[in-house]
């Protein structure tokens, strides 16, 4: 176990550092910051004075030696329009995004699993069709028109919830929360729902064919025979071999919901991390842009190091296939 | 009695029917599919027709009125033109706006597609055929890509391009050409074993005209099912980075730009802009789904279950 630890541990810091080089390349390389912060009608001194400022007269390799050893001293640069820390301008925008992802995934989770149960049980009725087709609308239809229509039903049409903002937070442990005030909910409602949609159209369709798989096993037919009731053999018997694959892939799917939310925070005016992204990009704020994908970056290296690591724990065959390898 | 009876019975040549008839025939069989396909040529055709069936070029500026911005569907403008899909707000013609920004959607997603098609396709086959070593870096690769959902590579690679039709191509092909990749690998890990194969070695043919004219032919088949979906997902994600603002420039709008564009009039109750274009969008993508669903079923009945 212990040399199948220190090999992942190895492959998740090399993926680390082979995306902070692409990415340091990609944003710091291919264009000319200084076309960006000296003004127009700079001399060729000026920019050379501020090219120094900034170290973009050393060599490359030089440049991004710094860059590493501030980046693992947790400075990724100063934002050129908060004039902030970058990394203090996410954090900061970071737990609007971290609720908006949690609430989707609740309720992906909370209504995915009892309707896929329900479609697993009725296979092939109308029921089923019903939930099987609502699910492939969910899965093919872009995220951002499917938000748009909401907007435009609920909001514009019906007049029943908010179009865009995060409504009034409340700070508890030094954190802004929205879920605790009526308006702050009512505003959490239309953009959550929008980033649960295509994982709830997953969560279902896994839900429905574990069920369908279950329901034919030895042990359901024992359970039945026993003379257990419907309730509990779906319950508890059914419902517990299904978690398994459900839980792995929401595990999976969370890395991506907060890459996805960059849609859904777009559409909804929802002042995350997201959102910062887009408009750090339409403002070539470079710095924040940086710091944003070196965290995203992390964050599925993190994801996928634990999932790896459970899976090993879990099941011996994948440490020994991967040693011997 | 007939003569004919007492003729000798004469051999009939055999002639297999071709395969794509068969094939044809098993896809029709769907009405759904079919009904997708009708909507997909119909689309195409509309798309490569533009210039001469749009009631307006929604680009020549001196086409435009200002007077007629933002007008709801159906109404008419001082010319006489009834706006059928009503109008932007630089008073374009969204029914015109629509058919021009499907044509750069079209173009952008199948050209992303036809190019990440066969850069992944070489890319599989080279690996399954060299083995070892740049087989699982290769393959370490497309996992590792893979497990980066695609939308953010998207928008690394916008963000470092900029905008543009020719960079947003750039970026599509980026994000799938490992599908392609895989999909044709575990092909030709079969394929390369079958006896037409070991002809071909036994004939000492040289190693490129193995691997592209034997082998490659022989695995199209995931490909095409592949490609079918991805054009799909390549339009999707395509309109997506258009909202977003990072994808297609401002002069050349695709439906995503065009919905983007209305985005700020649906608040105030001027729904055409952003409705138009989205149905036109989704459409295209659900047409797709359906072709695809059947091409899947049709070509490959092992990946349907």
């Amino acid at each position: 176990m212990l040399t199948y630890l220190i090999q992942r541990f190895g492959q998740a810091v090399l993926t680390v550092a082979a995306m902070a080089t692409l990415v340091f390349l990609g944003v710091y390389a291919i264009a000319d910051p200084i076309d960006v912060l000296a003004a127009p009608d700079a001399t060729p001194d000026e920019r050379a004075q501020i090219s120094r400022r900034l170290g973009l007269d050393q060599p490359l390799w030089m440049q991004f030696a710094t860059f590493v050893w501030r980046a693992l001293h947790g400075d990724l640069g100063r934002s050129f329009v908060y004039n902030e820390p970058a990394f203090t301008v996410i954090l900061q925008r970071l737990p609007a995004t971290l609720e908006l992802a949690f609430t989707a995934l609740f309720i992906a989770i909370a209504l995915g699993l009892p309707l896929g149960l329900w479609a697993g049980l009725r296979a092939e009725k109308a029921t089923d069709k019903a939930i099987m087709g609502g699910s492939i609308l969910a899965f093919s239809l872009p995220n951002f028109w499917q938000g748009l229509m909401m907007v435009l039903i609920f909001s514009v049409t019906l007049g029943w919830l908010p179009a865009g903002g995060r409504g009034e937070t409340v700070r508890v442990l030094g954190l802004d929360l929205g879920f605790l005030t009526l308006d702050g909910l009512r505003h959490l409602i239309l953009p959550a729902v929008n980033l649960a949609l295509f994982k709830l159209a997953v969560v279902i369709r896994l839900a429905r064919a574990g069920t369908r798989e279950a329901m034919l096993q030895d042990y359901v037919r024992f359970a039945r025979a026993k003379g257990l009731r419907p309730a509990r053999i779906v319950g508890v018997h059914v419902l517990k071999n299904i978690l398994l694959p459900v839980v792995t892939v929401i595990g999976l799917e969370f890395g991506s919901m907060i890459a996805f939310a960059v849609v859904t925070e777009t559409v909804f005016a929802w002042p995350g991390i997201g959102k910062l992204l887009i408009d750090s990009i339409n403002r070539l704020d470079r710095p924040v842009i940086v710091a944003y994908l070196m965290l995203t970056v992390c964050l599925f290296v993190l994801i996928n190091f634990v999932i790896d690591l459970i899976y090993a724990a879990l099941d011996p065959r994948v440490r020994l296939a991967e040693t011997d390898a | 009695m007939t003569p004919a009876a007492t003729l000798p019975e004469e051999p009939v040549p055999y002639r297999a029917d071709p395969v794509w008839r068969a094939h044809a025939r098993a896809f029709f069989r769907s009405p759904a599919a079919g009904l997708g396909l009708v909507i997909l040529v119909a689309v195409a055709l509309v798309a490569a027709l533009a210039p001469w069936i749009t009631p307006q070029d929604p680009y020549d500026l001196a086409s435009l009125d200002v007077m007629d911005g933002t007008q709801p569907p159906g109404s008419r403008s001082f010319a006489g033109l009834t706006y059928w899909l009503g109008t932007d707000a630089q008073g374009r013609d969204m029914l015109s706006a629509i058919v021009y920004g499907l044509r750069v959607s079209l173009v952008v997603s199948l050209s992303a597609t036809l190019i990440a098609a066969s850069v992944g396709s070489c890319i599989g086959v080279l690996a399954a055929n060299a083995g070892g070593r740049l087989d699982a870096v290769l393959m370490r690769l497309v996992d590792l890509q893979l497990s980066f959902p695609a939308i953010l590579i998207a928008l690394v690679l916008l963000a470092a391009f900029g905008r543009g039709i020719d960079k947003v191509v750039i970026a599509l092909v980026a994000v799938q050409w490992a599908y392609y990749a895989r999909a044709i690998r575990a092909q030709a890990l079969v394929e390369r074993r079958r006896e037409y194969m070991e002809a071909a070695r036994a004939l000492a043919l040289p190693r490129t005209s193995l691997i592209f004219r034997h082998l490659l032919p022989n695995c199209l088949a995931p490909v095409i099912v592949v490609a079918t979906m991805q054009v799909a997902h390549a339009i999707a994600l395509e309109a997506t980075l258009s909202f977003l603002g990072v994808g297609v420039p401002v002069t050349e709008p695709s439906l995503g730009l065009l919905i983007k564009n209305g985005y700020d009039y649906l608040l105030s109750g001027k729904y055409w802009i952003s409705t138009f274009p989205g149905l036109a969008l989704v459409a295209v993508i659900v047409a797709i789904n359906l072709v695809g669903d059947r091409l899947r079923d049709v070509l490959n009945p092992r990946l349907s279950a």
